[in-house]
């Protein structure tokens, strides 16, 4: 295999990770209005991906630098391309991660509603948008013959990525749904329960219809299969849910955003973002590419270590494996007013 | 002001604002590390009230370092996307393996030590919080490797073809001789940085405490603040003299602005103030210890010094003064002087402030005084400052001696700014991010007071024995958000 083609499917799996990780802690903070009733159980929610939210989002962090390395002028005419979108996503993410870790320093419940406001808003936006931007990205963008993307921003929102970005909030919506029936216990659990299968079936409707228009427009034999599989997991999810089978339900979420991503790649690929325009010039995995000696570089450095981080980022699961319910959660024991020194 | 002016400002503002988070988030990680290992070889229970204690201040600046460098990873793609596409190949590299060497680390790690109090034996416990902290060394290595390649290119070659720069050798981009210095440098001033934070705030307490055990407590950690800000501070120093000859060497008409030295001169003298023109033109009163620019520099009191005037005439008849070529720059290739100026005697100044009263604490506190007097206690307070300022003028003035280049030599930062974001996107951007981190600056300030006047809880006897405590599947969470 190139090592073109080595970037681009590790690049792949740099996303894939980061949706399936991240799209459940998505989906936590998208339903804490909808599943928690009183303060207790929103802390239950949050505690669920208290210690792993943090690691679940160095995946696109990595997915970006990987992609400034491996692909600089894909890194520099989608990010550049995409300004307002990315500022968005770049928003949400700053105040819904500081939301979780300053929620709990303060007992005081105006405070505490509006970092919740923080952490739902900071969770529904980079859930749509990120949608949106892959859409747009396999439909094609207006990039003219210097590699520059001149659509500007209103271009960017058309029935088709509209769609994209509805079917990743409504399948992180049912992730986050999965993971919090599985982590919890009590009422929370049973409602969470409903709600995934539900959400799920809603999320069935609009993926079907979304990798269905994908797979016509600009699909491959390989992108059909990962959007069978991605289908066929995603009812295997919605039935495991059904049977109070949690684990295997949110395996099945997990195996749907997973492989779903991977067949949007397949679908894209060679094109890393195809042009709209006639005259313009596309980028591609081998137009867009690094030289050689630095893809060498970075395969041997991939190679090396991301094994051990998928080892200790599994460990970390394995450590909080345990459910949490509402007697676990402790008393407030921050300060009530700013009085400082 | 145009698209690259607006860049320059919002690079400048969020890059000197996340570095106000990441010092103290080295520093302190290391000092917290040291802490938790003294409590688990010792059982020592002032080293366990000492981890909790900076542990929540440390989390504190931690969360907001970590949501603002989101933003770091991205603006090189989102402003300078030529830039981006110029030295990706080589620049790209280091931000990655960042990225999955460093990132990864930190935060996994962070959230095993935050809620793994009650499921890690002790020991395991305290490695988490070293990882964190080797996480941040790699952070700081990779990173600062990336920006050194900024001020000496090496391990590339320019292909005329693409226009861009492209990797012919990683390691010469990891081992360049500015990295070397560099890295030390930045480390140790962040060690620096979060041992005077220590200090500031023990020490405001110390004087406060009302029972032996506190005044234990406090003065333990004033005095391995002190310590650890000593020789960090004397660090620091050594290895910033050995980067300005590099400097000198490499980026001449950085240490010639640093100065204002406008002429070249032997035996030139080191100016700690001079008030009159900065053009050069008039000098009404100045400072000036002999020779000591000369040494700085070249590292003998009567070496050659170039000055600005002729430094420009070489730098033209090197980069040219209009080349055509548009990776070469035009103009005059003087920096903003008084800004480069200033922010050099600023760092420098900070620095050496915030170790000597380092030094002043560690002396005042010795054979278990607790000193009284207003101006230590007022020295103190300022003391966590000083280093933090001193980085951000050290960064400012990094920045700003190297231009009108973006990457020396080889690019201006005006070819680098992207070229299709318009005005109202930059503007855009540079207004939300200076409203949102204006308001979370108000927001971390105010907590962060909060908790240093709260103080160090006491332990309660449960966690005096804790370790792992599967069993017990009933018991509240240890610590929860």
């Amino acid at each position: 295999m190139e090592l073109t083609t080595v970037w681009f499917t590790l690049i792949a799996v740099l996303w894939m990770g980061y949706f399936a990780l991240e799209g459940f802690d998505f989906g936590v903070g998208m339903l804490l209005p909808v599943l928690a009733k009183n303060d207790t159980e929103r802390r239950v929610l949050i505690n669920t991906i208290g210690p792993v939210w943090d690691g679940n989002e160095v995946w696109v962090l990595v997915a970006g630098g990987a992609t400034f390395a491996a692909f600089p002028e894909w890194y520099a005419t989608l990010f550049s391309g995409f300004y307002l979108p990315l500022l968005l996503i770049l928003v949400a993410l700053i105040v819904r991660g500081l939301a979780f870790e300053y929620r709990a320093k303060r007992d005081d419940d105006q405070w505490r509603a509006r970092w919740d406001l923080a952490i739902i808003v900071g969770s529904v936006v980079p859930a749509l948008l990120w949608g949106v931007a892959f859409a747009n990205i396999l439909r094609g963008v207006p990039i003219d013959a210097d590699m520059e993307y001149v659509g500007g921003f209103f271009n960017l929102l058309n029935p088709y990525a509209l769609l994209g970005g509805v079917m990743t909030l409504l399948l992180f919506l049912t992730h986050g749904a999965m993971f919090i029936s599985l982590k919890t216990d009590g009422r929370i659990r049973g409602a969470a329960r409903d709600l995934a299968f539900k959400a799920g079936l809603a999320a069935a409707v609009v993926a079907v219809a979304f990798l269905t228009w994908t797979q016509v427009m600009t699909g491959s034999p390989a992108s059909a299969v990962a959007f069978v599989v991605a289908a066929l997991a995603l009812v295997a999810a919605l039935v495991a849910i059904r049977m109070g089978r949690e684990g295997w339900a949110f395996l099945g979420t997990f195996v749907t955003i997973a492989v779903g991503v991977g067949g949007l790649f397949l679908a894209l690929f060679p094109d890393v973002m195809p042009t709209s325009l006639a005259d313009g010039v596309g980028l591609t995995t081998t137009n867009a590419a690094a030289t050689a000696y630095t893809l060498k570089i970075m395969t041997v450095v991939a190679l090396v270590f991301t094994p051990i981080v998928l080892a200790y980022q599994g460990w970390t699961y394995w450590v909080f494996r345990k459910r949490i319910a509402v007697h676990h959660i402790p008393a407030s024991v921050a300060p009530a007013t700013s009085t400082g020194p | 002001m145009d698209v690259t002016d607006i860049a320059r400002w919002q690079f400048a503002i969020t890059t000197v604002y996340h570095f106000l988070f990441v010092p103290i988030t080295i520093g302190l990680s290391a000092m917290v590390a040291g802490y938790e290992t003294a409590w688990v070889r010792t059982r020592n229970p002032r080293w366990l009230r000492l981890t909790k204690f900076f542990g929540k201040l440390f989390l504190i600046n931690f969360a907001i370092g970590v949501v603002t460098g989101i933003v770091q990873e991205f603006q090189f793609g989102m402003n300078w996307s030529d830039y981006s596409r110029f030295v990706g190949d080589i620049f790209g590299a280091p931000l990655a393996v960042e990225g999955l060497l460093a990132f990864f680390l930190e935060s996994t790690f962070l959230g095993l030590w935050i809620f793994g109090w009650e499921r890690l034996s002790p020991r395991l416990h305290a490695a988490c919080v070293w990882l964190v902290h080797i996480g941040t060394v790699f952070s700081a290595y990779f990173i600062l490797a990336a920006n050194s390649w900024m001020q000496n290119p090496v391990g590339f070659r320019f292909n005329p073809e693409t226009g861009r720069a492209e990797m012919t050798d990683f390691a010469a981009v990891l081992l360049n001789k500015v990295q070397l210095v560099t890295f030390p440098h930045v480390m140790l001033s962040a060690y620096l940085t979060g041992a005077a934070f220590v200090i500031g705030v023990a020490f405001w307490h110390l004087r406060s405490s009302r029972t032996d055990e506190d005044r234990d407590l406090y003065r333990a950690a004033v005095r391995t603040g002190a310590v650890v800000a000593l020789v960090a501070g004397l660090g620091v120093a050594v290895s910033g003299d050995v980067q300005g000859k590099i400097m000198t060497e490499v980026q001449p008409m950085k240490m010639a602005a640093a100065e204002a030295l406008y002429e070249t001169e032997s035996s030139a003298g080191f100016s700690i103030l001079t008030i009159g023109t900065l053009d050069g033109s008039e000098e009404k009163f100045s400072i000036k210890i002999p020779k000591l620019l000369s040494f700085l520099a070249t590292g003998s009191t009567s070496g050659e010094v170039e000055g600005i005037n002729q430094l420009r005439e070489r730098y033209i008849q090197t980069y040219g003064q209009d080349p055509g070529a548009s990776y070469y720059s035009t103009g005059d290739y003087v920096p903003n002087v008084p800004l480069s100026y200033w922010s050099f005697r600023l760092m420098i100044g900070l620095g050496m402030a915030g170790a000597a009263i380092a030094g002043w604490i560690l002396i005042a506190t010795r054979g278990g005084r607790v000193p009284r007097g207003r101006t230590i206690l007022y020295a103190a307070i300022a003391l966590p400052f000083l280093p933090l300022f001193a980085n951000s003028f050290g960064w400012i003035f990094t920045e700003v001696g190297r231009q009108p280049w973006v990457v020396f030599g080889l690019l201006t930062t005006e070819n680098g700014v992207s070229p299709t974001v318009s005005t109202g996107e930059a503007l855009t951007s540079l207004a939300v991010l200076t409203l949102l981190y204006g308001l979370l600056a108000v927001i971390e300030v105010r907590l962060m007071l909060t908790y240093i006047g709260r103080g160090a809880d006491p332990v309660p006897d449960h966690d005096l024995h804790h370790g792992p405590d599967l069993d017990d599947h009933d018991r509240p969470l240890a610590v929860a958000y």
